[in-house]
């Protein structure tokens, strides 16, 4: 599948954070929330780069990554007006839970596909975002346009609070302002994330990530470790993030 | 050969009786059950699916990252994650036989009566071939441990073949010094057909953690970066073994495929491509007939070994 690339541009200068908007009809109207993409992105890569949809807006999909290694270096070389070869959009998203408010708890990149899901509930949804410092706070004013007021904190105090976003969590829950939690961001946020839902009773979305082969279930590359009950008894076993995720509950996830 | 009134090419070959539409196959672990794929084309299209690799019990494979990338290339340490022989039968393979595939079943274990219990559990089957997965570099008992000590490739095969009413195809490793010597110990074991190359053994390291990048240290490495390698490894066993042999390793066009069969071998597999191009088997086939018409081969199986005639 191809798209058009209408914008591919650089967020902020501190970081190596981009913005990419694809016009693919098609694509953006089969998007679900907290889905995915698979991006070629040329030269000598033999893998395709798996990136989330930050969300998808009329005929367009917005995407962000974060430049990593050569791939997505590649990817900041794309000319606008150019196409963009992906496979997608690809597994198992957000669940939208009618007549809930929702809390998306984001850190650093994985704040993007939150605003997928945050659209969905109007106005019954705030958001948590952690930053590593105050340069790289950002996309707080796009979370705005989608009506999705955002609270920030920094983990050096640069900005605002000092502290990790598990705290705004907390205090959040505390004060009863959400009863349906998603979260995106490194894995020990998430797991945390996840420890203070399950105090509160809350439940709760993750957005998992692992290293991808194929992107379409086939090469069992992209495992993460889950939890079932078989007759009473507690197991583990791995689970496809491509295509039995990205997204899964937060109680089915064996953190590390 | 047969009369075709379409003036178009003959794509079809046979691999130890079993006659195939084409030959461009998938190659194993990259495929999983054949039912990932059939969204981007179905597997009657292709000369057969090769299923990710069969054990007698569930296997939950190694811990992650299981995969890496590589300069035209992919580090891959899976360790044969699958749920197992008997649930393959019953949820994977009528599926896969309903979309009329032929569908080679590769075999592991880690002793020789592993792999002789799922062949024979198999031989019952609509399975139209075993390989025999005696290269995989990412286990610690069974795999390349087997396949790189020509004895063991020998016993394996004779007791396999024992146990197996469909043909058996012996999966070489190319992590060895001399392959046409493990080649020579298939054949002499009664393997009725050859498949090489499965991945080479390698590593890549985190520059910030100062560790392996897959937590199962080694890995395997695939793709085009391969590609010669494979290459030289079919044409040497063409040279020293007279049975049908499927070339692999780093296949990535009609040309790539084209130049294997001409180094020796009968039919190819596509397999780390298609995490480019998922159509990537599809588009070889109809590439490699375009081929075969420009260059005025009536026949695919013209190209098998030709180089050797010129040589």
């Amino acid at each position: 599948m191809t798209g058009k690339i209408v914008l591919n541009r650089r967020i902020i200068p501190d970081a190596h954070f981009y913005e990419m908007i694809i016009y693919a009809p098609a694509a953006a109207k089969r998007a679900m929330a907290g889905q995915f993409i698979m991006i070629k992105c040329g030269g000598d890569t033999a893998l395709r780069r798996p990136i989330s949809i930050c969300v998808a807006d009329g005929p367009t999909l917005r995407i962000c990554y974060e430049v990593r290694g050569k791939g997505t270096a590649y990817m900041t070389d794309m000319p606008e007006g150019g196409t963009l070869d992906f496979i997608g959009p690809i597994g198992n998203g957000f669940h939208y839970k009618p007549n809930r408010r929702a809390l998306l708890v984001g850190g650093g990149i994985g704040i993007y596909p939150l605003i997928s899901i945050g659209v969905k509930y109007k106005k019954a949804v705030s958001a948590l975002l952690g930053f590593r410092s105050a340069s790289l706070i950002h996309y707080i004013d796009v979370f705005k346009s989608y009506g999705i007021p955002a609270d920030v904190i920094t983990d050096d105090g640069s900005s605002g609070r000092r502290g990790f976003v598990t705290e705004l969590l907390r205090e959040s829950l505390q004060k009863g302002e959400g009863d349906m939690v998603y979260t995106c961001g490194p894995v020990q946020m998430m797991a945390a994330v996840a420890a203070i839902c399950e105090q509160f009773g809350v439940e709760c979305e993750v957005s998992m990530e692992e290293r991808m082969g194929c992107g379409v279930g086939a090469c069992t590359a992209c495992v993460c470790r889950t939890l079932f009950t078989e007759e009473g008894v507690q197991r583990e076993t791995y689970k496809r993030v491509c295509i039995d995720g990205p997204v899964f509950d937060a109680r089915e996830i064996k953190w590390k | 050969m047969e009369i075709r009134p379409d003036n178009t090419t003959d794509m079809t070959v046979e691999i130890a009786g079993v006659r195939l539409r084409n030959p461009v196959i998938t190659a194993s672990g990259t495929c999983g059950y054949g039912k990932e794929y059939t969204p981007y084309y179905m597997p009657d299209k292709i000369g057969a699916v090769t299923v990710k690799a069969l054990t007698l019990e569930p296997r939950e494979g190694n811990p992650t990252p299981r995969i890496a990338e590589t300069p035209s290339g992919v580090l891959n340490a899976i360790g044969l994650q699958n749920p197992g022989v008997r649930y393959f039968i019953k949820n994977e393979l009528p599926g896969l036989k309903k979309l009329n595939a032929v569908v080679i079943a590769n075999i592991a274990g880690a002793t020789v009566e592993e792999y002789c219990a799922v062949a024979e559990i198999l031989s019952e089957t609509a399975v139209d071939m075993f390989e025999i997965n005696i290269s995989c570099p990412n286990v610690k008992e069974g795999g390349v441990a087997f396949g790189t000590d020509p004895r063991m490739v020998e016993r394996i095969t004779a007791q396999v073949k024992r146990f197996s009413s469909k043909p058996v195809i012996i999966k070489l490793s190319p992590n060895v010094t001399d392959i046409t010597v493990t080649a020579k110990a298939a054949e002499a074991g009664g393997a009725d057909a050859l498949s090489l190359i499965n991945t080479l053994i390698g590593m890549r390291f985190d520059l910030n953690k100062y560790r392996p990048l897959l937590a199962n240290g080694t890995g395997g490495l695939s793709g085009p970066a391969i590609f010669p390698v494979a290459l030289r490894m079919v044409w040497q066993t063409r040279a020293a073994v007279s049975l049908p042999i499927i070339g692999m390793g780093g296949i990535a066009t009609a040309d790539d495929a084209a130049e294997m069969m001409i180094a020796g071998a009968d039919a190819v597999a596509v397999g780390t491509a298609a995490f480019m191009n998922p159509r990537a088997p599809v588009e070889i086939a109809a590439g490699l007939e375009a081929f075969c018409e420009k260059k005025g081969h009536k026949c695919v199986r013209e190209l098998s070994g030709a180089a050797f005639g010129l040589i």
